[in-house]
C-alpha cells in the first residue's frame, strides 16, 4: 500500500493478532487511513458501488440457488416457483436480474469515468487491465445467468452466442459442440452454464481484490490527473470523508435499483423471455440484453461471420492495450480540449451503436452499423494516438490542494506538522 | 466543473443505453399498436379490484379454459391476498367442480378425485400434440404469465417515459386489444379455415376465433336482480385480462406497497447521509464551500 | 475563517477532529441508527425464503387413510408432510401389555391411554422416527424385529420401543410422537 502503515494497534489482543496475521491492520491502512485525493468528484464512487452490487449479486444468487432447478424440463417452472410460491422469492429473483443490469449501469459509468480521466494511463495499466478483465467475466457471467430461466431468450441467446465460436475455422464446430456437450443447446448446456454462473461470481470476487490492491498501490487517479504531491494537503483519509461520500452514493443508486425492482422489475427484460424455451421456434428479434447491444451491433456489422466475432473481440482487446495507445502525457481531459471532444464523440458512437444492436439487421442500420463501428475504434487507434502528438493541453494546476483552493493555498502553502506521513514514496 | 457535466452526460449515456436501447426488442408489435387501457393496476400504487378478478376466472373458467391451460396457478392462489380472495371454503368447491389424476394406488393404477386447493389448474390437452390436433394445428398458449410474455414496441420517445410514468401494461393492454380487436378482413384479404383478422395481431392473421360475445357470461347480480357490470365482450375482455395479468404476477400488490416503504426509506437515509456527509467534509479547515465535493 | 486557519494540513485538521465531542451529535446518531434499521429490514426476506414454501404448505394439506386393509397385529407405513407415519392394528395382548406397564417406571412416563383415542385402541398411529436421531425403526413390516418389548427396534443406536410406542430401552429420550389426526368413521382416520 501507498505509504508506511501508521497502523499502531491499541488493545492486547489487537497487538497479538497484528503480530500473527495483520488483518486488521490491512483494513486499517486500506479503508481508514489510506490517503484519497480531496478532490474526487461522484464519478469516483462508482468502485464502492460495484463491489456492494458483486455482493448484492453473490447474496441474491445464493438465495435462488437453493430454490432453483438446472433442468431443461424443470427451470422454467422452478423460477416460477420462485416468483409464485418462495416467501418474497419474487424479491430476490427481481433484485438479481435487475441488479445484473444495474451492475453493468456502475461498470460503464465507471469505465467512462476512467476514459475521460485518463486513470488507465501509467503507473495504472495493470489496475486497467484488471479491470477489462473484471469486465469480461461479468459478461460471461451476465451472459450465462440469462440462459438459466430458460425461457425463450435465454434458449436463442445461448444458441447465438455459442454460435460465434463456430466462426473459428477447423476447432470452430468442436469448440462448440464442447461448450454444449451436446449437438444443441440443451440440457447438459444449461447444466453446465449453471456450474459456471455459480463460479464465476467469486472469480470476479477475486479479480477485484487484485484490482484494489493495485489501486492501492498507485494510488487514486484524480479529476486533475495531477498526482498527490503531498499527502498532507492532498489528500484525506479514506475514512470518514471517502467513507461517507461512497454511502451516500451507494444508497442514491439503491434508490434507483429499488425503483426499478419495485416498479417496473420487466422495464429492462424481454417479454419473450416468458415464454418457455421452445427449440422448433426463434423470436422474431433475438436482443442481447442491453449491455450487449453495442459489440451485438459490431459483430453485425461484418458481412462477414469470422470477421464479425474477431471485429467483436477486438473491440474489448483495444481496451486492454489502451494504456499505450494513448500517447498524451496529461491525463485529464478537462485539460485536453480536442481529446475532450473525441470523448464525447466516442460517448454518442457507444449509444448509437447499442441502438443500433438493437434494430434488425437491416438496410440503412447496417451500414450506419459499420459507420460507428468505424468510429469507435477510430477513437482507441486514431485520436488518442495523434492526439497526444499534436494536442495542445491547457494549464494544470500545480497540485490537487491549488486546483481545490485557489493558487494561494496550493503552491506555496506551509508544510508543517504530519510530516512524517506527507511524502509520497510510490506515486508516478 | 467537467465532472458535472461528465456525470450528467454519463447519467443520460447510461439511461440511453438502458432503456433505449431494449424497447425495441419488444417484438409482438402490432399494424395498430393497443390503446393504454386504464387499469386498475396501473402505476405505483396500483391494485386489483378483487370483484373483478373473480369475474375474470369466472370467464376463464367458462371460456378460455376450453384451450388453454394455466399450468402455472394452483387453485390456492385464487384465496392468497393480493389475489381474487375467494374464501378457503369457495376454492375448496372451485377445486372440486374439476376431476385430478392422481395416483398409483396400491394397485398401480393411476386414478381420478375431486380437485384440492393445492391442485394446478388442470390442463385441457395433455400435451402439445393433442392440442395442436384439436385446433386446427394452431397451439393454445398456456396463459399463466402470458400477460408478460407479450408487449409491443412503445418507440422513442415513449419508452424513454415510461420509466417515469411506471407504465408496465403493455401485455395487458395487447391482449385486451386483442380479444377486442377481430374485424372483418378488407377487401381482397381471402381468409383460409381457421384463421380470423384481427387489427392487433402482428400480422393481422390470428387462428384464435372471437370467442367473447355479450351475455355469453353470467356475473354476478347485485341487490337490484341485475349485474353489476355490463355482460359485454369488452367487460368480459378486460376482466379477463385483470385475472391473466394477476396469474402473471400474483404478489404485485406486495411488490408496489414494499417498493413504496422501500424507497421512501432509502431516499431519507439518502438525505441523512448527504447532510452528514456535507457537515464531515465541512470540518476540513480550509474547505472550500464551493468546491468539487 | 477559512482564511486564519490556512496553516493546518488537512491531516492535520482531521486529527484533532477525532476527540471533538459535537463528533456524535444527533445527525451521526439519526444516520447510524438508520442504517442499521435497513439493514435489519433488509434481513427479513433473507430469513423468510428460508421456511417452506407455499406449495410444500399447501401439499402438506391433511391426508385420510383407510385402515379396513390394516390386519390385526400388522402395521403399514405412509408419509405426511414427508415424514414417516406408522400405523399398527395391535392384538388384544399387545394392548394389555402395553396396559399394564407401571408408569411411572418409564423413561417417558405416558399411560397407553395417553396414546391412542378411546374406543380406538387397537391402532396405534406414530411417527416412524426414532427421537432419538431420526432414524426408522424396525419392526411395521412383516419379519422384522421388534425390539425386546414387541414394539419396535431402531438399528441405528439399540432404542426399544413396546406397544404403545414408548421408550424403553436405548438412548432414545422420548416416546415415539403421534402425529395429530382424527377418526372419521371405525375404518378410516385423517392424519394433519
Amino acid at each position: 500500500m501507498s505509504g508506511q502503515s501508521t497502523y499502531v494497534p491499541k488493545w492486547g489482543i489487537a497487538k497479538w493478532m497484528d503480530s500473527r496475521l495483520p488483518l486488521p491492520r490491512l483494513v486499517y491502512d486500506s479503508f481508514i487511513a489510506y490517503p484519497t485525493p480531496r478532490n474526487l468528484n461522484y464519478m469516483w464512487t462508482f468502485g464502492g458501488i460495484l463491489s456492494l452490487m458483486l455482493v448484492v449479486q453473490i447474496v441474491t444468487g445464493v438465495v435462488l440457488a437453493m430454490h432453483y432447478t438446472p433442468n431443461a424440463t424443470m427451470a422454467f417452472n422452478s423460477v416460477e416457483s420462485i416468483m409464485r410460491d418462495v416467501e418474497y422469492g419474487w424479491l430476490m429473483r427481481y433484485l438479481h436480474s435487475n441488479g445484473a443490469s444495474f451492475f453493468f449501469i456502475a461498470v460503464y459509468l465507471h469505465m467512462f469515468r476512467s476514459l475521460y480521466y485518463g486513470s488507465y494511463k501509467a503507473p495504472r495499466e495493470v489496475l486497467w487491465i484488471l479491470g477489462v478483465i473484471l469486465f469480461l467475466l461479468m459478461m460471461a457471467t451476465a451472459f450465462m445467468g440469462y440462459v438459466l430461466p430458460w425461457g425463450q431468450m435465454s434458449f436463442w441467446g445461448a444458441t447465438v452466442i455459442t454460435n460465434l465460436f463456430s466462426a473459428f475455422p477447423i476447432v470452430g464446430e468442436t469448440i462448440v459442440t464442447f461448450l454444449w456437450g451436446g449437438y444443441s443447446v440443451d440440457n447438459p448446456t444449461l447444466n453446465r452454464f449453471f456450474s459456471l454462473h455459480f463460479l464465476l461470481p467469486f472469480m470476479i470476487a477475486g479479480v477485484t481484490i487484485l484490482h484494489v490492491w493495485a489501486l492501492h498501490v498507485t494510488g487514486q487517479n484524480n479529476p486533475t490527473g495531477v498526482e498527490v504531491k503531498s499527502y498532507a494537503k492532498d489528500t484525506v483519509p479514506f475514512t470518514p470523508y471517502a467513507t461517507v461520500k461512497d454511502s451516500f452514493a451507494m444508497v442514491a443508486f439503491l434508490a434507483v435499483y429499488a425503483y426499478f425492482v419495485f416498479y417496473i422489475p420487466n422495464y429492462l427484460g424481454h417479454a419473450d423471455n416468458y415464454i418457455q424455451a421452445n427449440p422448433a421456434v426463434t423470436p422474431a428479434h433475438i436482443v442481447p440484453e442491453w449491455y450487449f447491444l453495442p459489440f451485438y451491433a459490431i459483430l453485425r456489422a461484418v458481412p462477414d461471420k469470422l470477421g464479425g466475432v474477431l471485429l467483436m473481440f477486438a473491440a474489448i482487446a483495444v481496451l486492454a492495450i489502451l494504456p499505450w495507445l494513448d500517447t498524451s502525457k496529461v491525463r485529464s481531459m478537462s485539460y485536453r480540449p480536442l481529446a475532450r471532444q473525441c470523448f464525447w464523440a466516442f460517448c454518442v458512437t457507444s449509444v448509437m451503436l447499442g441502438w443500433l444492436g438493437s434494430r434488425p439487421a437491416e438496410g440503412i442500420y447496417v451500414t450506419l452499423s459499420q459507420v460507428f463501428t468505424a468510429l469507435y475504434f477510430a477513437y482507441f487507434l486514431i485520436a488518442l494516438p495523434l492526439l497526444g502528438l499534436f494536442e495542445t493541453p491547457k494549464k494544470l494546476p500545480g497540485s490537487i490542494a491549488e486546483s481545490v483552493l485557489g493558487k494561494s493555498a496550493g503552491g506555496s502553502g506551509a508544510m508543517v506538522g504530519a510530516a512524517a506521513a506527507s511524502e509520497p514514496n510510490t506515486k508516478g | 466543473m467537467n465532472f458535472l457535466r461528465t456525470t450528467l452526460a454519463a447519467a443520460a449515456l447510461a439511461l440511453a443505453s438502458a432503456g433505449v436501447l431494449i424497447a425495441p426488442a419488444h417484438a409482438a408489435g402490432g399494424e395498430t399498436k393497443p390503446p393504454a387501457y386504464d387499469w386498475t393496476f396501473n402505476g405505483p400504487f396500483g391494485t386489483f379490484d378483487r370483484a373483478q378478478l373473480q369475474r375474470g376466472y369466472k370467464v376463464y373458467r367458462e371460456v378460455c379454459s376450453a384451450c388453454h391451460a394455466m399450468s402455472l396457478v394452483r387453485f390456492r392462489n385464487l384465496s392468497q391476498p393480493g389475489g381474487p380472495e375467494f374464501s378457503e371454503a369457495q376454492i375448496r368447491a372451485l377445486a372440486a367442480e374439476f376431476k385430478i389424476q392422481d395416483g398409483p394406488n396400491e394397485q398401480g393404477e393411476m386414478f381420478e378425485r375431486p380437485g384440492r386447493p393445492a391442485d394446478a389448474f388442470p390442463k385441457p390437452f395433455p400435451n402439445e400434440q393433442a392440442a395442436r390436433a384439436a385446433n386446427n394445428g394452431a397451439y393454445p398458449y398456456d396463459l399463466s404469465v402470458m400477460a408478460k410474455a407479450r408487449n409491443y414496441e412503445r418507440g422513442f420517445p415513449l419508452f424513454l417515459l415510461d420509466i417515469l410514468t411506471q407504465y408496465q401494461e403493455g401485455g395487458p393492454d395487447y391482449i385486451k386489444a386483442l380479444l377486442t380487436g377481430y374485424e372483418d378482413p378488407p377487401a381482397g384479404v381471402e381468409l383460409q379455415p381457421g384463421q380470423n383478422w384481427n387489427k392487433y395481431k402482428p400480422g393481422n392473421i390470428f387462428s384464435m376465433p372471437n370467442v367473447l360475445n355479450d351475455g355469453q357470461v353470467e356475473y354476478p347480480k347485485g341487490v337490484d336482480g341485475k349485474p353489476q357490470v355490463p355482460e359485454t365482450a369488452r367487460q368480459y375482455a378486460a376482466d379477463v385480462t385483470t385475472f391473466l395479468m394477476w396469474a402473471a404476477e400474483p404478489h404485485m400488490e406486495a411488490r408496489k406497497r414494499i417498493g413504496f416503504q422501500t424507497l421512501v426509506f432509502l431516499i431519507l437515509f439518502a438525505g441523512l447521509l448527504y447532510f452528514t456527509k456535507k457537515k464531515i467534509w465541512g470540518r476540513l479547515p480550509d474547505h472550500a464551500p464551493s468546491g468539487a465535493h | 475563517m477559512i482564511d486564519n486557519r490556512r496553516g493546518r494540513t488537512v491531516a492535520e485538521a482531521n486529527a484533532t477532529q477525532a476527540g471533538d465531542p459535537t463528533r456524535r451529535d444527533m445527525l451521526f446518531l439519526a444516520t447510524g441508527a438508520m442504517g442499521a434499521v435497513g439493514v435489519a429490514a433488509l434481513a427479513v426476506p433473507f430469513v423468510r425464503q428460508l421456511a417452506p414454501n407455499a406449495q410444500t404448505v399447501a401439499a402438506g394439506a391433511p391426508i385420510e387413510v383407510d385402515l379396513t386393509p390394516v390386519a390385526e397385529g400388522q402395521g403399514i407405513k405412509l408419509f405426511w408432510r414427508g415424514k414417516l407415519v406408522f400405523v399398527r392394528h395391535r392384538t388384544k395382548a399387545e394392548i394389555d401389555e402395553a396396559a399394564k406397564v407401571t408408569v411411572a417406571s418409564l423413561p417417558d412416563p405416558q399411560p397407553d391411554s395417553a396414546r391412542v383415542k378411546p374406543g380406538k385402541e387397537q391402532f396405534l398411529v406414530v411417527y416412524g422416527i426414532c427421537t432419538h436421531l431420526g432414524c426408522v425403526p424396525m419392526g411395521t413390516a412383516p419379519g422384522e424385529g421388534r425390539g425386546d418389548f414387541n414394539g419396535w427396534f431402531c438399528p441405528c443406536h439399540g432404542s426399544h420401543y413396546d406397544t404403545a410406542g414408548r421408550i424403553r430401552k436405548g438412548p432414545a429420550p422420548k416416546n415415539l410422537e403421534i402425529p395429530p389426526y382424527a377418526f372419521l368413521s371405525d375404518s378410516k382416520i385423517r392424519i394433519g
